[in-house]
């Protein structure tokens, strides 16, 4: 139990043991610590921001899901309007277009009795004609009228 | 063993105590420990390069088991210097605490090899006739770590609060600044700073120096024939298991005394 000489010497031994380890040894594993644990800090702040980024997505989707369904249901209402528009006025134009069918038959028809009405007006005065000649052939002078006669027997061929 | 006198309770432990020592210069203070000496510095060389093999090719990425096992030390020690250390400690308390904790503790672990059997190797094997193992039983280990803790401690105190400081700390505290309570003020600094090392160098020897007695006081009961011997063998087994906690205990209240002196030497009152 006696102090000497040693005590110097370990005391060396000691300094170099720390001057080794501070020089040495704690920086190089400090700093592998130190980037690890930064990776994993950077890791859960990644994820973080992902969970983040996956909320406002899935919200954003909702939301796009919501508008698509509204602007569906408004497109199909216009498409029902417009299909009960494309009906009426197909009703209305195959009105008007049998109306003027209609229209047009009956002008047919006018004209058809128009000039039925002027061939039997034709007719009739040839028949009037031809009757009066009939009638006034006794009185007439055949080689007065021939020329007349002429005409009227032209007539009825 | 001693084989050249003969073998009775004394002399066994006379020895198990007895420094293999050399003779530097004349005089009573030039005494080598030998053994003391050469043991630690080869423990140290062995943990400590063990620590830097491993360090050395440290990734940032996935650690290896060995790595993982050197960064839970050092996270352990670092954890607790952070909680007493307020500086920034990786400068230098916190790598001169991971010293204190390997060195120590594989110097008090050296306690748990059966001394008898470490005996037989060394002379069988080296020829050395004496040897102690445990370099923290040698009140100059024990003493050249609190002094040189001792000296950093006065280092640090002039280095943080500079001669002046140290010296209005050392005069007005802990009663006050009044000048008649000065003389009582440095005296209480004054013991205080002589029973620092002393608290801190005895309690590690004398804790592993008792360890070392106990084993070889139960290594005796082997004088008493077979059945001593067995009785002997379960005691130091059981003492051996114990030993285990005051080992680390020891080297780990010696690293928190370093780092609290250190912290105090830093920080003014």
């Amino acid at each position: 139990m006696n102090i000497n000489f040693t005590l110097i010497s370990q005391a060396i031994a000691f300094s170099v043991f720390i001057w080794f380890t501070v020089r040495y040894v704690w920086p190089p594993l400090l700093r592998a610590i130190e980037e690890r644990q930064k990776t994993i800090a950077d890791g859960l702040a990644a994820g973080e921001r992902g969970r983040h980024e996956l909320e406002l997505a899935s919200q954003r989707s909702s939301d796009v899901l919501r508008d698509a369904k509204q602007r569906a249901s408004e497109i199909i209402i216009q498409a029902e309007k417009r299909a009960a528009e494309v009906i009426e006025e197909a009703k209305k134009s195959a009105k008007e277009e049998g109306d003027r069918i209609v229209a047009g038959a009956k002008a047919d028809i006018e004209h058809e009795i128009f000039s039925a009405k002027e061939v039997l007006r034709q007719q009739v005065s040839e028949l009037a004609v031809a009757g009066a000649a009939k009638i006034l052939r006794r009185e007439v002078d055949a080689k007065a009228h021939a020329d007349l006669l002429a005409a009227i027997r032209e007539d009825l061929k | 063993m001693a084989s050249d006198t003969e073998l009775t309770p004394t002399s066994y432990i006379e020895h198990h105590l007895t420094y293999l020592t050399t003779q530097v210069r004349e005089g009573a203070f030039w005494v080598l420990h030998v053994d003391t000496l050469v043991t630690s510095i080869v423990l140290g060389v062995i943990s400590l390069g063990f620590i830097w093999l491993v360090v050395r090719k440290a990734t940032s990425g996935v650690p290896s088991k060995t790595q993982a096992f050197v960064e839970l030390a050092v996270e352990f020690i670092d954890n607790e210097v952070k909680n007493t250390f307020h500086g920034n400690r990786h400068v230098f308390v916190a790598p001169a605490a991971l010293t204190i904790f390997v060195w120590v503790l594989m110097m008090n672990a050296m306690d748990i090899l059966p001394i008898d059997i470490m005996a037989w190797i060394m002379e069988h094997a080296f020829g050395l006739h004496n040897w102690k193992i445990v370099p923290t039983t040698d009140v100059n280990t024990t003493f050249a770590l609190a002094l040189s803790i001792w000296l950093l401690m006065l280092f640090f105190n002039v280095k943080v609060k500079g001669l002046g400081g140290w010296m209005h700390e050392l005069f007005c505290t802990p009663f006050g600044k009044n000048p008649l309570l000065w003389p009582l003020n440095l005296l209480f600094n004054f013991i205080e700073y002589v029973s620092k090392p002393l608290s801190h160098s005895l309690r590690l020897f004398g804790n592993i120096y008792a360890g070392e007695i106990i084993f070889l006081l139960l290594g005796m009961w082997a004088a008493t024939g077979i059945s001593g011997t067995i009785f002997g063998a379960v005691l130091g087994a059981g003492w051996a298991i114990f030993h285990i906690l005051i080992v680390t205990l020891q080297a780990f209240i010696f690293m928190m005394l370093t780092v609290v002196y250190l912290s105090m030497a830093h920080e003014s009152h």
